[in-house]
């Protein structure tokens, strides 16, 4: 009730929801939400995956019409027939997905489609005028002209930042800005978040990073399931009570498994090089050593850059090692190819389930079996039988929900889709097996279940290695958290070390 | 989940069917169309022309279905992979004068070699594989785009038939009795139990390749590598030896096409095929499969085939001018997309 009163307060919503329903065929996204904005203030929407957010602020947007329900921009009901609709009337959105045309410079993507004119030509010396003045806003080093496709991922979503800044947007929502920024850049981010907010534009903030948004914002607003299930001010609420209204229940991490000892040494890493694809000459990996026992949970921890995708995907064999060799229980296995090493027992759940992880036009089923197809060969077919077996198998052990095999990739939420990224290299019985930023994009709840996933192969003996930007990540199974920055090991930890304490090691200001 | 029972290893994989059903009914619900069309084409010439719908006819129309049936399923491999061939037609054409070559003796100088037919039929196999080899080398390890590789080998391949016959036809390709290479004429010419034989061995290639997508390992890394050839790579799929082995089948399809349309017209022409590689693609995408890759099966490249032979046969038979044949094939294939993509639009949808 007194956040009623606040609201009172800080005037009538800009834009507002009421009873917002969608429904996509028979699934209900949306079961009847009412969401106010305010200007001048943050308004953060948590949630787990799966629970609306998105499509929430795809309505807000434009971009999706809800299937029932009104939305109100300043106190007069509205409908946007599509995001340029809505553009102009000063909401936009920055999507989760870049939406970046790689071939064309920083300064052409910011006036993709509202290209300056002068005298019946494109204003190009004023578009980098004013494309350079944004990125000195966002401190960020980037020349105008450069090609988005050359920028690394962090700075590619400073320029999809830069060009919602740049529309003067009375309503800007963020869906995951920060998802690929390091430390130092979220700053700079919440810096301009701040300095708007003092312009009374009105932020609309999804993130999976929930301290960092307790941060920025000023209200908490909930989504379980397609409905509302809470919402607050800033000052009443904490950690622990987003997390039990988002899902429902107690939960953590996980903590390391114990009660068994350790086994051989299982991956040796010896002085591996890996070279930069974009700077000729310089390292991304750097003459960089690990051993990792079998049973053992080692987790690196770094900043984006910091050469962590780079080290798995070159063990993995996804890429040529530049120098140094990698042992598997002590045999050399740096000249085998992808479908060898899996075979010998090493495999890689890469980073970017859509890109790297999936096969879109495919079955759940298929996905699963896809590195595993060798198992089920009989003679010189496929066993339908035997495959059944292994995806029903696999659909239990990694707990998929879905309506089966048959079903479509593209039909689970991201946690799902993760969890069968990892249930097909699982499915391949694994000796080591490495995880690049596993949690990346998923939700708490699914997150809690991976990790219970991996401790459990721990416990049966497999060497797991996984990466992760997030200290709390650390901090959870992990027996061995391993510090990387600028291709290099700079510092190792036990279980037990203070979150401060990796950080300040990985050269991150104390920021969150 | 409770179907782990499934039927066992019959001739019905061929449907791939199984635990993957209600994918393939969406499948069917695009072919579905194409076999309404092909039902409307019947029934509207067979209106127009009392010539159309007998059995003589059905069976002339059958065996030029059978060229761009065999065109269109090595095609189609290619297309799963997310690549096109557009030098079928032009291998089609080599092969053809590779076969009036050999059956015309190879003369070595001072003795003339007379190879037997099946011998003439693996040799023109080869010459076909090597035309995939090498499109595919360069796809795979090369890194050159599928389209400009092939196109280079549609020119230069025709230019090696042409050079081959200094642009004449072979004519005479029955062989002597004596020299024991006779029988090309069986191929497209003569029938089996009234059936054109090149059509029995489309069917037969078409159960191959069916077993082979559907029930292989390399079946299934073909799709994979369609779908997404970087998550397919990651996985332990072989995806540069796939995208060879798909070039390669599709210069054997084009092989085995160009010894059927050489026994069909009895004569062997460096021009044969000309523009054959569009008529494949059309055949690939009226069958429902997706130029992205990944998507789509031999059922429905055959089921377009069909679609384009029984209608260009049936504009012919009406007395429809050559230029508006042309117009007619060009909107059913713009047709046929459009369905699919609008049929592909409303598949996708995530929270």
């Amino acid at each position: 009730m007194s956040a009623q009163a606040k609201h009172a307060e800080r005037g009538a919503a800009i834009l507002s929801a009421r009873d917002v329903r969608k429904h996509y065929g028979g699934v209900k996204a949306l079961k009847g939400v009412d969401f106010d904005i305010y200007p001048g203030t943050v308004t953060t929407l948590f949630g787990e995956n799966g629970a609306g957010k998105s499509t929430l602020m795809k309505i807000l947007s434009g971009v999706e019409q809800p299937t029932e329900g009104q939305i109100v921009l300043d106190g007069e009901p509205v409908r946007f027939a599509s995001t340029v609709d809505a553009r102009e009337r000063g909401i936009s959105i920055i999507h989760q997905e870049l939406s970046l045309a790689p071939n064309l410079s920083v300064r052409d993507n910011i006036f993709m489609g509202r290209e300056l004119v002068r005298n019946g030509s494109v204003d190009y010396a004023e578009e980098a005028r004013q494309a350079a003045a944004l990125m000195a806003e966002l401190e960020e080093d980037i020349d105008p002209l450069t090609p988005v496709g050359e920028l690394r991922v962090g700075q590619q979503q400073i320029v999809e930042i830069a060009r919602s800044l740049s529309v003067n947007s009375r309503i800007l929502i963020m869906d995951e800005p920060t998802s690929a920024l390091s430390a130092t850049e979220v700053e700079v981010l919440f810096k301009v978040i701040r300095d708007l907010t003092s312009r009374s534009v009105a932020l609309v903030y999804i993130s999976h990073h929930l301290e960092e948004a307790l941060e920025i914002t000023d209200y908490a607003v909930v989504l379980r399931d397609g409905s509302m299930t809470a919402k607050a001010e800033r000052s009443e609420i904490d950690l622990p009570w987003i997390v039990r209204k988002m899902v429902g229940e107690n939960f953590d991490l996980g903590t390391p498994p114990t009660g068994y000892e350790f086994g051989d040494v299982a991956l040796s890493i010896e002085s591996v090089s890996v070279a930069d694809v974009s700077v000729a000459g310089r390292s991304a990996v750097d003459k960089l050593s690990l051993d990792v026992q079998a049973g053992e949970i080692v987790c690196i921890y770094g900043l984006m850059g910091a050469g962590r995708t780079e080290l798995l995907e070159a063990v993995a064999g996804g890429s040529p090692l530049s120098g140094g060799r990698v042992l598997l229980n002590g045999r050399n296995i740096s000249g085998l190819s992808i479908a060898q090493r899996i075979e010998a027992g090493l495999c890689l759940v890469p980073e970017d389930r859509q890109r790297d992880g999936l096969v879109q036009t495919m079955t759940v089923g298929r996905n699963l079996s896809l590195a595993s197809i060798g198992s089920f060969v009989r003679g010189m077919l496929l066993s339908r039988r035997a495959e059944n077996d292994l995806v029903n198998d696999a659909i239990r052990d990694v707990t998929v929900k879905t309506d089966g095999p048959h079903a479509m990739i593209g039909s689970l939420s991201g946690g799902n889709q993760q969890k069968v990224v990892i249930g097909k290299m699982l499915t391949t019985q694994p000796k080591v097996i490495l995880l690049d930023e596993p949690s990346r994009g998923i939700d708490i709840g699914a997150k809690a279940e991976v990790f219970r996933l991996l401790a459990e192969r721990a416990k049966q003996g497999t060497a797991v290695v996984y990466s992760t930007s997030e200290v709390n990540e650390c901090l959870s199974i992990a027996h061995r958290i391993v510090v990387m920055g600028r291709g290099r090991i700079v510092a190792e930890f036990g279980p037990d070390v203070p979150k401060e304490q990796i950080m300040a090691a990985s050269g991150e200001s104390a920021a969150a | 989940m409770s179907q782990t029972n499934t039927d066992k290893a019959t001739g019905e994989s061929a449907s791939g069917g199984g635990w993957f059903s209600r994918f393939d009914l969406v499948a069917l619900l695009l072919e579905g169309r194409a076999f309404l069309g092909l039902i409307v084409i019947i029934v509207v010439f067979s209106w127009l022309s009392p010539n159309y719908f007998n059995v003589d006819n059905l069976l002339t129309m059958t065996s030029h279905v059978a060229i761009f049936g065999l065109l269109g399923m090595g095609m189609l491999l290619v297309i799963l992979t997310g690549g096109i061939d557009l030098s079928v037609g032009s291998t089609l054409g080599l092969c053809g004068v590779m076969t009036g070559f050999f059956i015309h003796g190879v003369d070595l100088g001072s003795v003339t070699l007379y190879p037997a037919l099946w011998v003439v039929v693996i040799l023109v196999c080869c010459v076909g594989a090597l035309v995939g080899l090498i499109n595919g080398v360069l796809v795979a390890y090369f890194r050159v785009p599928s389209f400009v590789a092939t196109l280079g080998s549609l020119y230069a391949v025709r230019g090696v038939a042409l050079l081959m016959t200094g642009g004449l036809t072979y004519n005479n390709l029955d062989g002597e009795k004596a020299l024991g290479n006779t029988g090309l004429s069986w191929l497209g010419f003569n029938s089996l139990f009234k059936i054109p034989v090149g059509i029995l061995i489309m069917i037969a290639v078409a159960v191959v390749l069916i077993v082979m997508l559907n029930r292989t390992p390399f079946g299934r890394w073909l799709y994979a590598t369609g779908g997404n050839a970087r998550a397919a790579r990651l996985s332990g799929v072989p995806t540069s030896r796939v995208t060879v082995l798909v070039f390669v089948m599709s210069g054997i399809c084009a092989a085995i096409a160009g010894l059927v349309l050489t026994s069909e017209l009895t004569s062997a022409g460096p021009t044969a095929g000309t523009t054959y590689e569009l008529t494949a693609i059309a055949t690939v995408v009226i069958g429902g499969a997706a130029l992205a890759g990944g998507v789509g099966n031999i059922r429905g490249t055959l089921l377009g085939a069909f679609v384009i032979g029984f209608l260009s046969d049936g504009l012919v038979i009406v007395g429809v001018s050559n230029y508006w044949q042309m117009v007619f094939t060009g909107v059913v294939i713009v047709f046929a997309v459009l369905l699919n993509s609008i049929e592909y639009k409303g598949g996708r949808k995530a929270g």
